[in-house]
């Protein structure tokens, strides 16, 4: 069974570092940055490619700003496949 | 916590594939703006919810919203309804005369126990006696969060708050009020119910109670819909919040238990 591939996108500038969605997430995809945002907050960002789309960290996040997409089961294979491509693209212009 | 070095190293963002689809987005009700809440507040989950909730019955063109006094003064500034600014504990006084002039209004009041409980106690049981046919949301977090952390009527036996410094004496303070028990015996109550925010699951309950407290007044079912929202205070407990929500769970659900208080005599 091919594994739901899903992603969020963080809101930096609304993000207050309040770490409920890191702990929350089930798949440990989340991390705090190290880095602050103009309001003086290390705001959370997507580290790992593990996230299914659970929604979880949106639910519980004070700030809403917490946006999540996930994978149809029609371009699952596609994904997967476009994914390493554009991995593999990535890794070569770092070298 | 987590290793700084490892973290800085790996810091890459990652973005999602065009293939992928939305699945959840910030409601178009919630107005664009940082809020003003501390980090890991529960006022602005309800916010949220309460968004949700008008956005799916869209009733956007015709809710009107109570703001009260407390953290949640300026709550007009997030949610994008008709609002009506009360004055300190009056915000169900405000709703019932509303919902008498517009009957066919969605009226909900957003109070905090320093509001409902406490100077507002005497016009909550009274709008609840009179049965008027608006929903009420109560945020329970036993202090009072604006004015810096004082004694609230719904403060826990033994916690620490600022006017209180080496916890509550039952026999010096009384006792904690349990609202929504208090107001389940009034005949004028219809739905009365606790509920949670503190983590995903009990969001999820917490947005079906809100979403069934505004259909029971759309339907005009006659009678006062109560939802209670155990939520946490992170600045006025003196804890970051994953420890504020830890110690939610411990101790507050042992006072303040979960669940429906009253639910309309049909469903049962």
């Amino acid at each position: 069974m091919a594994k739901i591939r899903g992603s969020v996108t963080i809101n930096k500038q609304y993000c207050k570092g309040c770490e409920l969605c890191v702990y929350e997430c089930p798949q440990d995809s989340l991390k705090m940055s190290t880095k602050l945002n103009t309001k003086g907050y290390h705001f959370a960002f997507l580290a790992e490619d593990t996230c299914t789309g659970c929604i979880n960290c949106a639910l519980v996040c004070p700030d809403a700003c917490i946006t999540v997409y996930r994978g149809t089961k029609k371009n699952q294979l596609s994904t997967v496949k476009k994914t390493t491509n554009s991995s593999s693209k990535m890794a070569l212009k770092a070298l | 916590m987590y290793n700084m070095v490892d973290v800085y190293i790996s810091e890459r963002i990652l973005t999602p594939d065009k293939s992928m689809d939305k699945v959840w987005e910030r409601p178009d009700l919630l107005i664009d703006v940082p809020n003003h809440y501390c980090p890991g507040c529960s006022h602005s989950v309800v916010h949220r919810l309460l968004m949700e909730v008008v956005e799916e019955l869209d009733i956007m063109e015709r809710t009107i919203g109570i703001a009260p006094v407390g953290c949640s003064v300026l709550a007009y500034d997030y949610l994008n309804v008709d609002m009506q600014e009360a004055a300190h504990g009056r915000a169900t006084a405000c709703a019932s005369g509303i919902k008498r002039v517009f009957p066919d209004k969605i009226v909900f009041t957003y109070q905090g126990d320093g509001d409902l409980a406490a100077i507002g106690t005497s016009e909550t049981i009274h709008t609840v006696n009179r049965g008027e046919n608006i929903v009420m949301v109560f945020i329970n977090n036993g202090i009072y969060g604006m004015t810096g952390g004082q004694m609230a009527p719904t403060t826990l036996e033994g916690a620490k708050t600022s006017t209180c410094p080496e916890g509550r004496n039952l026999d010096l303070m009384g006792h904690p009020i349990k609202i929504a028990d208090m107001i389940a015996l009034l005949d004028g109550a219809y739905y009365v119910t606790r509920q949670a925010v503190h983590n995903s699951k009990t969001v999820r309950k917490t947005k079906k109670a809100l979403l069934k407290a505004f259909q029971y007044q759309i339907d005009g079912k006659g009678g006062t819909s109560f939802v209670e929202i155990v939520s946490n205070c992170p600045s006025g407990w003196k804890m970051t919040p994953l420890e504020a929500n830890d110690w939610l769970a411990k101790n507050m659900f042992e006072y303040y238990p979960l669940g429906n208080i009253k639910i309309p005599q049909k469903e049962e």
